[in-house]
């Protein structure tokens, strides 16, 4: 299933600058693992060393923040559209 | 001498220079201000402290400016007061309350995050300010921007108090009230941090304004007698002075100032903003943001910057959360004023409400040493209990009149 990942400002130097990207995923990991292969760097931006979504990183299924979906696990489907933003705006974005 | 080493993500570890930033660039974690505590050497000390004038920068080898402070000087140095008709009433035998009621100059405790802050921002060559506030902050900022000859800029949600819009508006700033509550206020200064080229004061420089909170817990040590309580109770809005007040008590355990007193620290929140109470009370770490709906309006933060961070220190030190409803905020407000003669804000009523369940339910208990965190004015919130003080006997100026009015309250045994 292809699913539109909207890109902040501070991580576009790994999209080439695109601020939307479509990569293939089933749920959530998935959908950062592929966005890894598309974009190396990207996962050690969103996951700490234990692979879980680091705690300043928001991602955003449909507004509503994983966390309080099923994490990680949380299923994608067709047309879900997906943000990473982080928590704290920097003042660099 | 300043001490500051760094700015470090609380996050990852990453360090970055001093400079106006608030955000680690890797991961989006917040940063803090680390100290090099070892070059203190042995000339800190209480005698040192004690020499020194009384306010918030007797201890500015801990706080994050070079040198002198430029703004806001005389801030700090609250009355600690003994409540001895409080411990009767609550049944316990050793309270205190750091009344930042009294806080100079804007009768809050924001006088002292805002002080450095501003010192900051004039050592970074910022000559306009800013900030999102709930209300207390904006009349801080305001004067003391206006007192160091600062522009700024004050932003608030639009259904604030009346006398948070004219403690602010007095002082000549520019208020700008947002049509959304404080979590779009704050959003919205964010946006206008990455673009205008002002010190906010929560926004960029917030690693150096969260720093100055830690001064009213060092006051509290001091005018303990050089000793950390117990237990302290500590209103939150977007917890930061709840670690800090737990930062405090760690540097002076450390610096040898006071002994460990294994500090228990209790976050008090209204029910209905109460993303933090709530993650404690439930076991998680998780903060799930709110919509606020409360009269305590200066707490009321839905997505609270510092929740995890504030969680923790509950957590470790042993401490604990609750919430209180509005009724229940009135009620304590009243408590205070009628047996301490302390007319707190709304915030305070939440503190002693919280503090008053926490006693009830066994968590403090009541033969060890509690400290109380009143941190804003009650003039400055009325409409919280302006229907609910003894009525207003009107009478002509004849002692004809007033006899009656006496005889009847004699009679009554008032
Ligand atoms: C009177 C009062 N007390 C306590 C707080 C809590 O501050 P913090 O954001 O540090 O939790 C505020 C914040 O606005 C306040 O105005
Ligand atoms: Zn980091």
């Amino acid at each position: 299933m292809t699913i539109q990942v909207r890109i902040p400002t501070p991580l576009r130097r790994l999209t080439d600058g695109a601020d939307e990207v479509s990569i293939e995923a089933e749920n959530v990991g998935a959908l950062i693992d592929n966005l890894e292969a598309a974009h190396a760097g990207m996962k050690d931006r969103l996951c700490d060393d234990k692979g879980d979504i680091r705690r300043f990183v928001n991602v955003y299924v449909n507004d509503e923040d994983v966390r309080f979906l099923k994490g990680k696990s949380t299923i994608l489907k067709e047309g879900d559209e997906v943000s990473i933003v982080p928590a704290i705006a920097g003042g660099a974005l | 001498m300043s001490i500051v080493r760094a700015l470090k993500c609380r996050e990852c570890g990453s360090e970055y220079e001093i400079a106006p930033v608030h955000v680690c660039e890797f991961c989006f974690g917040p940063l803090e201000v680390v100290y090099d505590y070892d070059a203190l050497g042995e000339g800190f000390t209480r005698e040192l402290i004690e020499s020194r004038p009384q306010n918030m920068w007797r201890y500015k080898e801990l706080l994050p400016i070079e040198g002198e402070p430029t703004v806001g000087a005389e801030v700090g140095f609250t009355p600690l007061v003994r409540a001895k008709n409080l411990e009767k009433v609550l049944g316990v035998k050793e309270l205190y309350i750091k009344n930042d009621a009294v806080c100079y100059p804007t009768l809050s405790f924001k006088d002292r995050v805002v002080s450095v802050a501003l010192s900051k921002a004039v050592e970074f060559g910022f000559t306009t300010v800013a900030c999102a506030s709930t209300g207390n902050l904006a009349g801080s900022v305001a004067a003391n921007a206006t007192a160091a000859g600062l522009k700024s800029y004050v932003f608030i949600p639009h259904d604030l108090e009346v006398g948070k819009v004219v403690g602010a508006g007095v002082y000549d700033t520019s208020i700008v009230a947002i049509e959304g509550q404080y979590d779009d206020v704050n959003r919205l200064c964010s946006e206008i941090a990455g673009k205008y080229p002002w010190a906010f004061v929560n926004v960029n420089v917030r690693p150096f304004y969260a720093e100055g909170s830690k001064s009213y817990a060092y006051e509290i040590m001091e005018q303990l007698g050089w000793k950390a309580p117990k237990h302290v109770v500590v209103p939150m809005a977007s917890g930061s002075l709840c670690t800090k007040v737990d930062k405090a008590i760690k540097e002076f355990v450390k610096l040898g100032l006071v002994e460990d007193a294994g500090t228990a620290i209790y976050g008090a929140q209204a029910t209905g903003c109460s993303p933090i109470a709530r993650s404690v009370k439930e076991g998680t770490d998780l903060i799930h943001p709110v919509k606020a709906d409360t009269i305590a309006k200066s707490l009321a933060i839905g997505n609270p910057a510092d929740g995890y961070y504030a969680n923790r220190v509950m957590k470790e030190s042993g401490g604990w959360s609750e919430d209180v409803s509005d009724q229940e905020i009135v009620d304590a407000i009243k408590l205070l004023a009628q047996t301490e003669g302390i007319f707190a804000e709304t915030a305070g009523g939440v503190t002693l409400g919280v503090a008053k369940k926490l006693i009830e339910q066994g968590r403090i208990p009541r033969d060890e040493s509690i400290v109380i965190c009143v941190t804003g004015n009650g003039l400055k919130t009325l409409e919280a209990v302006q229907d609910q003080i003894n009525p207003v006997r009107t009478i002509k100026p004849s002692l004809k009149a007033f006899d009656p009015l006496a005889e009847a309250d004699l009679a009554a045994n008032k």
